[in-house]
């Protein structure tokens, strides 16, 4: 996994297969994607890069602990689906605000909650990632 | 096509069960992947295949206008993969712990005592 | 209230460690209060249940299963009630002397009050299915207390004897009550009684009898379940006389006499009751005589007089019926006294060997009183309640239509032979000579020796004035077993006639017999040859066989190969689901609705089966993961072909990851090996195709029935409009589903964790490097 081209590739491969992941995350809603895909997208776009340049390499670039996107993420995922009691409304229940975001679109609890989803997938894709890689 | 699927379905549970009754850890967990293709592939299957649909609303429409895909197997298979995905990746750690402590790939040769290990 | 009265013997048993904390030594008089006050309570219901009237007390239990408390005190469960709480507190009161200072006293009142809460439900319940818990209770109670001195192997070894002998005939009983339940639709025993037609008449009519029999003869320790009566006398001398002569074991005779009005009256019931009850009474009589040991005398009388009474409820008549009311309290006033007696003379001389135990009137003079009346009572003496008991006795098998000799004698026979072993345990002690080694033998405390003493008294006092009791708790107990309500009387003198003549004789013969044989050792080992054919060595020896036969079949079919277990439960599958298509299968495919197949198509899927197979049958490592790498991609492609881009998508990251980190932990293991052999290759790859086959005939089923798409067309119709969304897979994913969503993401994070901790985690420390 030494080869040049792979390594100068990988560098700017990471950045546009997040970009790419998140952009999945986003359009969810609407077209083909979500928190699920995205999450595995970023998980394969770190594995990439830890294939030309190393584990601690890939380490050094996300820095905090993998292991933290996870309850993170549940937090996330509980809070949006949380949300709505406040207003008095049952469990789960989509609110949205009224206008549509630049880029992103509509957004309301279920784009938080596919955020949550996706920090989620990311974290345990990484965990075990880098736990199996670990023991080679 | 649905007549190939339904082949290819028996096929991948003939496979996967074949492999999940290998003495070997290896084989078991080909067996086990095996076999959760198959069952996802079943299970999508049932929803009838409908060529070219997406269950994606057109732009500017609010219901459906056409025929389309049915999305409950669609999302029932979906959640299946990833958890499918996780299951996997815990027997491969597995069989590697095993592999690491007695260096045998071998499920009958796991009989022996907690001391051992 | 009765309520209270039938848990409070739990509620002291379950309160046993507090309450013996707080009063110490004055514990089993504590413990004691409870059936005494117990026994005046049921004396002031005397007045109401001789009225006729039976009292009534309902709480809901579990409604669901129609278990219901339901408490009814009529003449049947009075008297029952009364020995129960009566004997109970004689031997309660006895035993705080007899087990003064043992360490585990307070352990003992604990079992014998549940053991008596329990036998009051048992005699108060009206519902069948709480009658079946107390008479587990009671096996279970008197479990404990058989096993009390629970340091005796052999001790240990009675108590899971009799365990299992009444707990498997209380199961067998439950069979009984449930078949009666499910013709008469109650557990109700006062509602299933106006249903006596439609019960007798019955196709599983047959079954109730054959269960509740069964139930019966193991709890009352009738031929061929005896045994375990004799084991049972491991136990301590109160506890003897609590539950092997007094309650527990005619628990079996209650219910036999509760039955009586239900399933009685038939031939079945009349023959059956009246051989085994015939059998186990001459059986266990003439076993008696051959004993040494006093409480092997008395346990196998014990069993005579159990099975004098089934024989007497197996006759039937109302004489008889009559008979078996007033042989329950006479039994249990005279056999509880000499139980109580020999718990005496063991506790003073350390000695229960009849031939060896002489003159102990010289020490121990109210014990010999007692001594001699529970005798005399036994054996039917005027002016004893065991006179009038046997008059009627006699009176009823006399009478009974043309076989009525042969009842006669048997039972002429039984008693005399009773009569002998109640002289052996409660006269012959006390007379002739005392031997040197017994001088020394003091005088018992009186905690000891009142209780047999009012039991005599009792024995008296109801055989001169029959008066007392012949109203008041005979006439109602009459009444509920039998159905009738004919008056009784009992009378001492009936004129001279047949009847009379045979009580004289067996008192002569048996008297004969007393001072002509004499119990040893000897004779004792003579019929121990016998052994090898008794019931009890036959059913030891089915159970051992079962036992081995258990151990073989686990080890066959739990043998520890996860495989083997997976195969098995296939096989069974496929053949099942073989024998349903092989009855016939219906697969009509509607070709119009299928769709085409294109060339790219068949591409995928011929690659598809070349991988598939290449994976199996590869013996590289790395060959099989890119194989079944290329398995996962194929999937990926049907899934766009067909509409569904997110799984395309999702399947595709997936498929990478897993084969990269397959890629990663495997690549330095060894080469596949093959480790079956190809007998059981060939085996398993037949199942394989076979179950592949049922799966892809399952499927080709599925398309026959129209497919159900209600819900998700409300998915997708509301999808916008409801939720906002126009993917309606991740709507449904995000919002409609999305507890479940959450739930699996945590599924996620607990197999990352596993992962996790599988590898870091060190199992020996000590091995670290």
């Amino acid at each position: 996994m030494k080869s040049l081209i792979f390594r100068t590739a990988s560098i700017y491969l990471l950045p546009l297969l997040l970009l790419f992941s998140i952009f999945i995350l986003l359009r969810g809603h609407y077209l083909p994607g979500g928190g699920f895909v995205g999450g595995l997208m970023a998980g394969v776009a770190f594995l990439i890069h830890s294939f030309a340049f190393g584990l601690k390499e890939t380490r050094n670039i996300i820095k905090i602990n993998p292991g933290f996107l996870m309850p993170i993420g549940l937090t996330i995922c509980v809070l949006a689906a949380l949300a709505p009691w406040i207003v008095s409304l049952p469990l789960m229940t989509g609110l949205w605000f009224e206008e549509p975001f630049k880029f992103v679109g509509m957004v309301g609890s279920a784009l938080f909650f596919d955020i949550g989803v996706y920090l989620v997938v990311v974290g345990s894709t990484l965990i075990i990632m880098f736990t199996i890689a670990d023991t080679v | 096509m649905e007549i190939l699927l339904v082949f290819i379905i028996g096929l991948l549970h003939a496979g996967g069960l074949y492999m999940l009754l290998r003495r070997s850890m290896f084989k078991m967990i080909i067996g086990l992947i095996l076999l959760g293709n198959g069952a996802n592939l079943l299970i999508f299957l049932i929803g009838r295949l409908v060529k070219g649909k997406p269950p994606v609303i057109d732009e500017g429409l609010k219901v459906f206008a056409d025929a389309y895909a049915d999305p409950l197997p669609q999302a029932l298979v979906l959640t299946a993969i990833v958890i499918g995905f996780g299951l996997q990746s815990f027997a491969i750690i597995l069989i590697k712990r095993v592999y690491n402590v007695l260096e045998t790939d071998d499920l009958d040769e796991l009989n022996s005592t907690d001391e051992e290990l | 209230m009765m309520l209270l009265i039938v848990l409070s013997g739990f509620l002291f048993s379950a309160l046993t460690r507090p309450i013996g904390s707080i009063f110490k030594q004055a514990l089993p008089w504590v413990f004691t209060a409870l059936p005494v006050l117990l026994f005046i309570y049921f004396c002031s219901q005397i007045g109401v249940v001789s009225s006729g009237d039976s009292l009534t007390w309902t709480y809901k239990w579990v409604p669901s299963l129609g278990l219901d408390l339901v408490f009814e005190l009529n003449g049947l469960s009075l008297l029952f009630a009364l020995l129960i709480t009566g004997i109970g507190s004689l031997v309660f009161f006895y035993s705080t002397y007899y087990l003064k200072g043992h360490a585990y006293m307070d352990r003992f009142y604990g079992y014998l009050s549940m053991f008596m809460a329990s036998m009051l439900g048992v005699v108060l319940s009206d519902n069948l299915l709480a009658l079946f818990i107390f008479w587990e209770l009671t096996s279970i109670s008197s479990f404990f207390l058989i096993g009390f001195n629970n340091e005796d192997p052999k001790s240990r070894k009675s108590a899971l004897t009799a365990l299992s002998i009444t707990g498997l005939g209380g199961l067998v009983l439950l069979g009984g009550i449930i078949l009666l339940s499910s013709i008469g639709g109650t557990y109700s025993f006062s509602e299933l009684l106006s249903q006596r037609n439609s019960i007798l008449s019955s196709s599983s009519y047959c079954w109730i009898l054959v269960f509740v029999f069964i139930g019966s003869f193991t709890k009352s320790a009738q031929f061929p379940f005896h045994f375990w009566l004799p084991g049972a006398m491991k136990a301590p001398t109160p506890v003897s006389t609590y539950l092997h002569s007094a309650t527990m074991v005619k628990a079996g005779i209650f219910l036999l006499a509760k039955m009586t009005p239900l399933l009685g009256g038939t031939p079945a019931w009349n023959h059956t009751l009246m051989i085994v009850g015939g059998i186990t009474m001459v059986y266990a009589a003439i076993h008696s005589l051959f004993r040494v040991d006093l409480k092997g005398i008395l346990a196998y009388s014990t069993i005579s007089a159990l099975g004098i009474l089934v024989f007497l409820i197996g006759v039937g008549t109302e004489k008889a019926l009559l008979a078996v009311g007033i042989f329950i309290l006479t039994h249990a006033l005279y056999k509880a006294a000499l139980f109580l007696i020999t718990g005496i003379i063991d506790y003073q001389t350390g000695s229960r060997d009849v031939s060896q135990l002489k003159g102990l009137q010289h020490v121990m003079k109210p014990v010999a009183i007692a001594g001699f009346i529970a005798a005399l009572s036994s054996a039917g003496f005027p002016l004893f309640l065991g006179f009038l008991s046997k008059e009627i006795m006699y009176e009823a098998t006399f009478k009974y239509a043309e076989i009525g000799i042969l009842l006669t004698a048997a039972i002429v026979l039984t008693k005399i032979f009773l009569l002998v072993a109640g002289f052996w345990a409660g006269i012959s002690p006390f007379t002739g000579e005392l031997p040197e080694n017994l001088k020394a033998t003091k005088k018992p405390s009186p905690i000891l020796w009142v209780p047999p003493l009012l039991l005599g008294v009792g024995s008296v006092l109801f055989g001169v004035f029959p008066a007392l009791i012949e109203q008041s708790l005979i006439q109602p107990v009459f009444a509920n077993i039998s159905g009738l309500d004919t008056s009784i009387y009992l009378a001492l003198w009936h004129g001279f006639n047949t009847v009379l003549l045979l009580s004289i004789l067996t008192l002569i013969i048996g008297t004969a017999i007393y001072f002509q044989w004499k119990p040893s050792e000897g004779k004792f080992a003579r019929t121990l040859r016998f052994e090898k054919i008794s019931p009890q060595t036959l059913l030891e020896g089915f159970a051992v066989g079962f036992h081995t036969f258990a151990g073989v079949w686990t080890r066959a079919v739990q043998n520890g190969y996860l495989r083997n277990y997976v195969l098995s439960i296939l096989a069974f599958l496929t053949v099942i689901m073989g024998y349903r298509f092989y009855e016939g299968v219906s697969i009509y495919l509607d070709w119009n609705q299928l769709s085409e197949i294109t060339p790219s198509e068949v591409i995928v899927v011929t690659l598809m089966v070349i991988s598939i197979i290449f994976a199996i049958v590869s013996t590289s490592r790395t060959a099989s993961i890119v194989a079944l790498g290329v398995v996962g991609f194929a999937n990926c492609l049907f899934f766009l072909f067909y509409s569904a881009p997110d799984l395309a998508m999702t399947q595709f990251s997936i498929d990478t990851l897993t084969v990269l980190l397959f890629m990663l932990v495997l690549f330095k293991l060894p080469k596949n090996k093959i480790f079956s052999s190809k007998r059981i290759r060939i085996r398993d790859a037949v199942l394989s195709v076979l179950f592949g086959l049922l799966i892809a005939i399952l499927t080709l089923e599925v398309f026959e029935e129209p497919s159900v798409t209600d819900i998700s067309k409300y998915y997708a119709d509301n999808a916008y409009l409801l939720a906002k969304g126009r993917n309606v897979v991740n709507v449904i994913l995000v919002d409609y589903r999305g507890m479940d969503t959450l739930v699996e993401t945590t599924v996620l994070i607990i197999a990352a964790i596993g992962v996790f901790s599988l590898i870091k985690l060190n199992l020996n420390p000590s091995k670290e490097q």
